[in-house]
């Protein structure tokens, strides 16, 4: 790899990939030590060409404040969208993301940090969220130099080609704790890695991490433009954090009615629902299938207080959940998830298209759906 | 005035095979055959030949060729035969040369420089044979969101949806009129469209009262001459679609001449026993956008909301804002129809000249209504040369929810794409009206054979979305990158919205 850029700019990469995610429901923050051990087990899913972590309730010091993280891959596109950034929200704090620069990864973009609030007046039409979706989406497609890679409140990715082990490393994941933690560490098969297109994908607070390859990509893509969704970063997965932010940020629709979006039931199973079950399912697939994500998948997405785990209908790719405590883990494989508690109270292996959510305070987690 | 036309197809009896039997004699519709007693021999008036096939196909002895006749004038690539024979044809009548079915320029067709994709390694293809394969549509408008509500345990839906029609696979029956084909023909269409799951199009010449148990999975059409239109036509259909355009002649109005209005056809279009029926191309009480809105609404009026207005337009120059206006003015479908639509009759100046290849239309309208956001307000069905299951992939991958075949569906009948429907004599019985002829064609085995068809495209879209690790065509619905071109320039590409091969 020598150009940070995917000089083929491909739209999208192939992946097999290693997933985790650990909620604590009660929302209390542990550190980076149990998912780098996780991530470290499954070492050999990934290939060197991509890994990163999501953490949530990271920064509480700067809880109320947009966490914005940036890559800057020239000192130009810094400058301009350093003025951009500072045209359109206070500025609070900003710095460099600390690295430990004696790890060796390769060609590491410059990353920067800015916490922010968006300007008084300026974000009254739109709601403060959307106002910051615009400008990420707005800065992501300006200089193809710059892209803004987290954007949630408390919340922060951390990214880049490399194994997770010695990103963690790089960014010296040990200083920081969250009740929530993403992980993944990427395969791509037949393009090369860029610090842009390693997992998690974020925007505002939710951020996916994906295995899999979307063939339903190039639909989903056009049905998110149409809600001002701008596909940047060159891989299959982003569409994922755009379809569940429009689907139940922006219209409020439950984390599992979303789920049943991206991976409906088949129509022979929704002949033979209840006529009420029938009726609400008929619909999601008539309004929303151009979100019906096809091909195989296995992702794990979280938002503040919320992570769930799903695979496509046909199950293609692995997935066990287990929950011990008041801990959720999801994974893409048992071991990774028996490395951080021996016996769990329960571990199981989802269905193809079952969502499992683990939620902060409810406790719960929800399996059999009630939809 | 003596004619100086070469006759189009020469007649080849092998008389070691002929038993004269005298089948091509009665088939023939033409009168191409006729038995010579006194040499107890079967001959031929080529100069009547329209290259039907119908006499070749039937002759027991497989006894007949029909072959394009060779003579012609002195190659000249741009004085062709075509443009030499059809200066003759109008230096004689002085008239509008009349053609059939579809335009058949070799430079519109741009499926055939479209290919699709395939899955490989990491995405892998799904098989048909033991997963399954869903490709249920629906037509209609569709909200941008819904709002579901969590009550006792389980979640209720509070958004309520406009109609929509069901297709258990994204083909449907084009609009044909009865009157331009024979009732047998009309019959076997709604029979199909009921066993299919799918829907025929009345067309502009109404419902006849004995199709009427076909309602549901009829699209009743209203044209500018309003054949047949009255309330309880536009209530038993499942949609109504108003005509404003057509592919084959868009600009030109339809014409049944008053030989074809029998007594039944004249108590379907409710007009009098043998008067013409004409329909303009204007309705005379549209020509605004906001016209078409009232039109639109007066119907949704008449039939209390329950079902789907379709609007149906040629693709032409600006089909992209004419579609967004549509949209805009209420329409629940938009039905789109290209240069390549057949037609009972058309001048054929027009047929081959007038219109856009629908590769293009239903790229740019689709693209248009998703600039706008207002994609999902309507559904949007292409039509105008789809020939086999790969156009019909193609078309949703580029955009549309559904097709509408009409020629392929009359060539599963019999049809031969001979192009002299508008001569009423169809040696097939399907585009006339003449008692005897129509009873060629018998409604259950046509039927059977427009299943068959539906079945096999099904299959077939089945197999090519397994291909592509596709199990639902949702996702293949405007998943352009599905797609690459093959020869075609950066602009066809760009209008296109795919990119090249290799890329
Ligand atoms: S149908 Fe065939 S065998 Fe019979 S008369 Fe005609 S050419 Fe001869
Ligand atoms: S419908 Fe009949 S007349 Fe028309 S093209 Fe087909 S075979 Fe010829």
């Amino acid at each position: 790899m020598t150009s940070l850029q995917n000089p083929y700019r491909e739209d999208k990469v192939h992946e097999a990939c290693g997933l985790l995610g650990i909620i604590d429901t009660s929302k209390a923050r542990f550190s980076a030590y149990e998912p780098i051990r996780a991530m470290e087990n499954m070492h050999d899913r990934g290939n060197g060409l991509g890994a990163g972590f999501a953490v949530y309730g990271l920064y509480p010091e700067h809880r109320d404040e947009y966490a914005l993280h940036v890559m800057y891959l020239d000192g130009q596109a810094k400058d301009r969208v350093e003025k951009h950034i500072e045209k359109h929200v206070e500025v609070n704090h900003a710095e460099e993301i600390p690295t430990d620069d004696k790890v060796r990864v390769v060609n590491p973009p410059v990353m920067w940090r800015y916490f922010v609030t968006p300007k008084r007046g300026l974000s009254e039409e739109t709601g403060e969220d959307e106002y910051i979706r615009e400008m990420v989406m707005r800065i992501n497609m300006a200089t193809g130099k710059a892209f803004v890679f987290s954007s949630g409140k408390d919340m922060g990715v951390f990214k880049g080609v490399g194994y997770p082990e010695e990103l963690a490393d790089y960014f010296m994941l040990s200083e920081y704790r969250g009740y929530l933690w993403l992980g993944h560490t990427r395969f791509p098969t037949n393009t090369p890695g860029w610090w842009g297109g390693a997992h998690p994908f974020s925007i505002l607070d939710w951020s996916v991490v994906h295995n899999g390859e979307l063939s339903s990509y190039g639909a989903n893509r056009r049905y998110l433009e149409m809600f001002g969704y701008r596909c940047t970063m060159q891989t299959d997965t982003e569409v994922m954090a755009y379809a569940f932010d429009l689907l139940v940020r922006r219209q409020g629709l439950p984390l599992d009615v979303a789920a049943k979006i991206l991976a409906p039931p088949l129509w022979i199973e929704i002949d033979r629902m209840p006529s009420e079950e029938r009726k609400v399912h008929t619909a999601l697939r008539q309004c929303y299938g151009g979100l019906l994500m096809n091909g195989p998948f296995t992702i794990i997405v979280a938002h503040h207080g919320e992570m769930i785990g799903l695979t496509d209908r046909l199950k293609l790719r692995p997935l066990s959940a287990a929950v011990k405590g008041g801990r959720v883990y999801m994974a893409s494989e048992e071991a990774a998830i028996r490395v951080l508690c021996r016996d769990p109270d329960r571990v199981w292996r989802p269905k193809g298209g079952e969502p499992v959510v683990g939620r902060v305070k409810a406790l719960e987690v929800v399996r059999e759906m009630i939809l | 005035m003596k004619s100086y036309m070469l006759p189009e197809f020469n007649v080849y009896r092998d008389l070691e095979r002929c038993v004269s039997c005298q089948v091509c004699v009665n088939q023939c519709t033409y009168m191409v055959h006729y038995y010579d007693e006194e040499e107890d021999l079967v001959k031929s008036r080529e100069e009547n030949c329209v290259g039907c096939l119908r006499c070749a196909m039937l002759c027991p002895t497989k006894a007949l060729k029909i072959v394009p006749n060779p003579t012609s004038y002195r190659e000249n690539h741009h004085w062709t035969r075509e443009s030499i024979s059809a200066i003759k044809v109008q230096a004689e009548s002085g008239g509008v040369i009349l053609t059939g079915m579809g335009c058949d320029k070799p430079q519109y067709t741009y499926w055939d420089r479209i290919v699709l994709n395939a899955s490989q390694v990491t995405n892998p293809s799904i098989d048909p044979l033991r997963e399954p394969m869903e490709i249920r549509t629906f037509l209609g408008k569709k909200p941008k969101e819904l709002s579901i509500e969590a009550g006792s345990g389980r979640y209720s839906l509070t958004t309520e949806l406009s109609p929509q029609l069901k297709l258990e696979m994204p083909i449907m029956f084009t609009a044909i009129s009865y009157g331009a084909v024979s009732f047998n023909v009309h019959e076997s269409l709604a029979m199909a469209a009921s066993e299919s799951g799918t829907y025929f199009n009345t067309g502009e010449g109404g419902l006849d009262r004995r199709l009427y148990r076909y309602g549901d999975h009829a699209i009743v059409q209203v044209a500018s001459g309003r054949f047949g239109v009255d309330p309880s036509y536009l209530e038993v259909g499942a949609a109504v679609e108003i005509k404003i355009g057509q592919g084959a002649k868009p600009g030109i109005g339809g014409h049944l001449p008053g030989e074809k209005v029998s007594r039944e056809i004249s108590r379907t279009r409710m007009i009098p026993k043998g008067t013409d029926a004409l329909s303009p191309a204007p309705q005379h009480d549209i020509y605004s956008i906001e016209d078409l809105s009232q039109l639109i609404y007066a119907i949704k009026e008449a039939t209390g909301y329950a079902k789907p207005v379709s609007v149906k337009i040629a693709a032409v120059h600006n089909s992209a804002a004419i579609a967004s206006g549509i949209v805009r003015a209420g329409a629940d479908i938009i039905a789109l129809d290209g240069i390549r639509g057949s037609t009972g009759a058309a001048p054929k100046i027009i047929r081959d000249n007038v219109g856009i290849p629908i590769e293009l239309a239903l790229a740019s309208v689709d693209q248009r209504l998703r600039d706008e956001g207002i994609r999902n307000e309507a559904s949007l069905v292409v039509a105008g040369g789809v020939r086999n299951s790969a156009d019909v992939v193609k078309a949703i991958a580029l955009g549309a929810d559904a097709v509408y075949i009409g020629t392929a569906a009359l060539i599963a009948i019999g049809c031969t794409v001979c192009q002299k429907c508008y001569m009423g004599r169809c040696p097939w019985g399907i585009a006339t009206t003449d008692p005897w002829i129509s009873k060629r064609v018998n409604p259950l085995i046509a039927s059977k054979r427009l299943s068959n068809l539906l079945r096999a495209w099904s299959l077939e879209i089945k197999e090519m979305m397994g291909g592509m690790g596709i199990n639902s065509i949702e996702s293949l619905r405007g998943n352009r990158e599905m797609l690459r071109g093959v020869g075609l320039t950066d602009k066809e590409l760009s209008i296109l919205g795919v990119r090249h091969a290799g890329e």
